[in-house]
């Protein structure tokens, strides 16, 4: 009895341990900062960087394939915080690319117009456009991400891109103000807050 | 040499795992949906067979016999394929991280195949020693992966053609299986074990 469990005891030991060498021994090297770079992306899929999402974006960055300053969802707040990770200098957005947007976009699409052809649906990264063939197709706000790709396809151009509305789903608080100005804009901010 | 002959044939055809023996008959219904998958499962179902029937082996001989411990086969057996399918899933994990992903869940899947235990079993049971075990287990793999393949070919056939509504999926997928089955009863004179 106590024989049979030092034995098998042993021999799961011995197998563990030759686990564990292998476990070392074909380690997959993941790509670390093409994660945190990754993270730090918008994930709208949008495809305007030129690569076919945020994903490739973030590995070509992380090879130094591709400048930081490709992606406008992200806008000048991405690009800083990509400039910090990787310790290069802040860049303004390449124009080529798109611009940055003031207020975050959604697309709408103009029911009495859309003829159901399904186009936009199969150009949507994020299946933020619910529809059936020769059905009205409609624009589900909360999933859109504002890439504007479903724009192109549609035959009878009836997307546009409408900003979103502030309320209690996507507003959030002003930058803080710093201490030495407050007096100076204190009568401003009822505005900066709202 | 035609002893070691014999084993492959008898294996391979004319007592397949699968067929004949009915063992490992989930992946078999699970992973031939597509032809390149099944191909991906036989590899490494190979991979794991020969190496677990041998080592089995090995355990059972220098350490089980000698210790009187047979008795404790079924689960040291078990703990060598757990083993080996973790090192395999590791091993094809660096190298192909394609058929990895095609495999998914299937892979740790293997450890559960009762074939792989299926042929630890049989090897003592039939007194081979270690080049008939480990042959004796690329044998099984081999003929399970010839009629894993040939069976997703079916399929991918079968899905294609105007099935009965009531025998969609893994109904019609069974009923293949068991003309399968009968085919390779033919096989059945051709080497006695």
């Amino acid at each position: 009895m106590t024989a049979a469990v030092i034995i098998l005891t042993l021999l799961a030991l011995i197998f563990g341990l030759a686990l564990g060498y292998a476990a070392i021994r074909f380690r997959i090297e993941g790509n670390p900062v093409a994660d945190e770079i990754e993270a730090i992306l918008p994930q709208t899929q949008c495809a305007q960087c030129g690569y076919p999402g945020c994903r490739p974006y973030a590995e070509a960055i992380a090879a130094e394939e591709a400048e930081i300053n490709r992606c406008p969802p992200g806008g000048e707040a991405g690009i800083k915080q990509l400039a910090e990770l990787l310790g290069k200098d802040i860049i303004p957005l390449d124009a080529d690319v798109g611009i940055e947007k003031a207020l975050p976009e959604v697309a709408i699409i103009h029911e009495d117009v859309c003829i159901g052809c399904t186009k936009c649906i199969q150009a949507c990264p994020v299946d933020a456009i619910l529809g059936a063939a020769k059905q009205m197709h409609t624009v589900i706000a909360t999933e859109c991400t504002g890439c504007e790709l479903c724009i192109p396809p549609c035959p009878v151009d009836c997307i546009d891109m409408i900003p979103t509305k502030i309320d209690i789903t996507n507003w959030h608080w002003g930058k803080p103000i710093p201490i030495t100005t407050i007096s100076e804009i204190a009568d401003t901010r009822g505005e900066e807050v709202a | 040499m035609s002893e070691y002959l014999l084993i492959l044939v008898s294996t391979v055809l004319a007592n397949n795992f699968v067929l004949v023996r009915f063992l490992g008959l989930c992946p078999f219904m699970g992973v031939s949906n597509k032809v390149e998958g099944a191909i991906g499962m036989a590899i490494a179902t190979a991979f794991v067979l020969t190496l677990s029937s041998a080592s089995s082996y090995l355990v059972y001989t220098w350490l089980l016999v000698p210790f009187d411990l047979t008795y404790l086969s079924t689960l040291s057996f078990i703990l060598v394929i757990a083993v080996m399918v973790q090192l395999t899933e590791m091993i094809m994990h660096k190298t192909s991280p394609l058929l990895y992903r095609v495999l998914g869940i299937f892979l740790p899947l293997i450890t559960t195949n009762c074939a792989v235990l299926g042929v630890a079993l049989l090897n003592v049971q039939e007194h081979h020693n270690l080049l008939q075990s480990a042959l004796y287990g690329f044998g099984a793999a081999t003929g399970f992966g010839l009629v894993l393949v040939a069976f997703a070919a079916v399929r991918e056939k079968v899905a294609m053609a105007d099935v009965p509504v009531h025998f969609k999926g893994a109904a019609i997928g069974l009923v293949t299986a068991g003309l399968m089955s009968l085919a390779f009863m033919g096989f059945s004179g051709l080497a006695n074990l």
